[in-house]
């Protein structure tokens, strides 16, 4: 361990604290032990969120038959309509937004620290268009949902990798580079589905490409969970071990590769994750906008930057989030509002008011 | 030990060297500033010791190796880099970016724990900056975020500091004290190099001068055999004129710019 004490520094201690001398802003804020009580609060409100939203929808299922219905477990079906109810409809549809929205949130933070923009939203590699394009033409060659679910997530993955080629064979800067040919892939893929929808078929394809892409959950199976599950885990997995290093990346090149960072590689592996878990996401969900981009600034604002704190907390705000989304959606009308519509309702006026109040640093 | 560069060359394009045949030395506890105009190369040097830039002939050893057989984290452990200025876009706090510092000592999933940021700490405490440790870093002052990054590179544990314009935007005031402040590392056995634009700090807080001109060493010395009216005159091509003030006592070399009547 290293020697704590400094010695070499003795010569250059300020006489009096360099706060008056720099005629510094006053203010301080308080220490690391803040944050245990928020993340537990952040914790409960996950758990209640969880639970609850198993009771509400339009089949009424009481709290104490949730827990008798949860306990007997999944494979012990009574054939009870109730059972049905919470193992084969609600149980596969939370699980789905919990992982989406951590998912989106998750990558979010991690494509906004590394291109060291608080305004990158995951779509910005061209990952939720190019998986848009892949759904929307599988639903125009019919061809099944698990088609749609693998065109959506190889198609995402492809437009990643158009990108990141692109960017390497530009001249420009790395991070610049990425960020245009991103825009320019993710262009290129909405005109692709543009055009899948101008020759769709109008009484069946046409609904059902446009309902797709606005996002929904609402005919996700367990089969689809399971889907989600494995990328998605696969790819957070990565995120959390590295979080620490993703801080580095929001610094300059210079600086990081100085502290002994290899920024190419972490920067490969960050992408590669983020676009795996926004891919598996838009597979199952469709496009919801908004969650990758919103909740990291919520949790910055109550976590503060640091990536170790950033990473768990965009997991579980951005579940908690479309949880929450989700019940809404399933409640408020008889037929369900799709879920891309209802997050960005939430997100752009939330978004405006941060933009206007320069929210990010209030409340720390 | 410190920093040893011979026969450095460099070119971006293969046709124009930007450094053309550059040698050098720096050593333990010197303090070496480096001099020239704009875009003279002094930022594609610093490169070159950082060991971002491949030269295309010569080499540069660092602590006795040559730094393009180094890995990032024994670099890292030889030389510290200050930027001009750190405008972070999150607002981190100020342990939060000393303590990225050590980043380098960590293994690849290791995430700094109590040890490092009372290290880190303890630095912030030498520096009198402590009580700032929890602020944002966009909320402190430049004098402030300069030594918030002179803190950084300490806890890094190189004995190395390259500073790239540690003063370039501070005021008058900032600037005494961030130049008296690095001015004792050398004599704590850090070896310090660090690029200026202003003379009078390379002829009032270094040991060693390297100018830097077309890409090549015009002079390289003390203070006193580098910067001589002259060798100003022709390094900024406007008549230069260097007096001793003195001040209770103390005489302080300056350098004043001047019209040729």
């Amino acid at each position: 361990m290293q020697d704590t004490r400094s010695p070499d520094l003795d010569g250059i201690r300020a006489e009096e604290p360099a706060g008056r001398r720099f005629g510094s802003i006053s203010g301080d804020v308080s220490g690391e032990g803040r944050y245990a009580l928020r993340f537990l609060i952040l914790i409960i409100l996950f758990v209640l969120v969880f639970f609850g939203s198993f009771v509400l929808g339009r089949y009424s299922v009481s709290v104490s038959e949730l827990f008798r219905i949860l306990s007997k477990g999944p494979f012990l079906h009574s054939g009870d309509i109730q059972d049905a109810v919470v193992w084969n409809i609600r149980m596969p549809r939370i699980l789905c937004a919990m992982l989406v929205g951590a998912a989106l949130s998750t990558a979010g933070a991690s494509y906004q620290g590394m291109f060291r923009n608080p305004m990158v939203s995951p779509d910005l590699l061209g990952a939720s268009t190019g998986a848009g394009f892949g759904a929307a033409m599988a639903i125009l060659l019919s061809l099944g949902y698990v088609g749609i679910m693998v065109c959506a997530f190889s198609f995402g993955l492809l437009a990643v990798f158009l990108a990141y080629m692109v960017s390497r064979m530009s001249r420009l800067e790395s991070t610049l580079s990425m960020v245009l040919s991103g825009v320019m892939i993710s262009s290129l893929f909405s005109a692709c589905t543009s055009f899948v929808k101008l020759v769709a078929d109008t009484e069946d394809q046409l609904p059902a490409i446009t309902y797709w892409l606005m996002g929904s959950l609402t005919s996700v199976k367990n089969v689809d969970a399971i889907f989600a599950f494995v990328p998605i885990i696969i790819g957070l997995i990565p995120i959390l071990l590295l979080r620490w290093r993703i801080n580095l990346l929001t610094v300059s090149e210079a600086e990081a590769k100085a502290m002994g960072l290899n920024t190419e590689q972490l920067r490969l592996i960050v992408i590669i994750c983020a676009t795996l878990i926004t891919s598996a996401s838009v597979a199952v969900s469709g496009m919801i906008g908004w969650v990758g981009l919103v909740i990291p600034h919520f949790c910055r604002l109550i976590y503060g930057y640091d990536y170790r704190r950033l990473v768990p907390a965009s997991i579980l705000m951005g579940a908690t989030f479309l949880m929450i989304v989700d019940d809404v959606s399933r409640c408020i009308t008889t037929s369900e509002i799709p879920l891309g519509i209802l997050t960005s309702f939430i997100g752009a006026p939330v978004f405006i008011y941060l933009i206007l109040t320069g929210g990010e640093d209030r409340g720390r | 030990m410190g920093v040893k560069v011979e026969h450095l060359r460099f070119s971006y394009d293969e046709k124009v060297n930007v450094l053309k045949d550059i040698s050098f030395r720096a050593d333990s506890g010197d303090v070496l500033a480096v001099l020239g105009p704009n875009g003279v190369g002094k930022s594609t040097l610093f490169q070159c010791l950082l060991g971002f830039l491949r030269p295309s002939e010569g080499t540069v050893e660092l602590e006795g190796r040559d730094v393009q057989h180094m890995t990032n984290s024994e670099r890292a452990k030889a030389i510290a880099y200050i930027p001009q200025s750190a405008a972070p876009v999150f607002n981190y706090t100020v342990l939060d970016i000393v303590t990225m510092g050590m980043t380098g000592q960590m293994r690849m999933f290791e995430s700094p724990g109590p040890e490092h940021r009372e290290r880190a700490m303890e630095t912030l405490r030498s520096l009198g900056m402590d009580h700032l440790a929890h602020r944002g870093c966009n909320q402190i002052s430049g004098g402030e975020r300069q030594l918030m990054l002179l803190a950084r590179a300490l806890v890094q544990d190189a004995k190395i500091l390259l500073m790239d314009e540690p003063t370039a935007n501070l005021d008058y005031g900032n600037s005494y004290r961030v130049m008296e402040r690095i001015c004792t590392l050398g004599s704590r056995g850090f070896t310090v190099i660090f690029s200026s634009h202003e003379p009078g700090h390379a002829l009032r807080y270094a040991d060693r001068v390297l100018a830097l001109l077309d890409g090549t060493v015009l002079a390289e010395g003390t203070p006193a055999e580098v910067l001589t009216e002259e060798a100003l005159t022709r390094l900024y091509g406007i008549p230069v004129a260097v007096r001793e003030v003195d001040v209770n006592g103390t005489g302080f070399p300056v350098s004043v710019p001047y019209r040729d009547e």
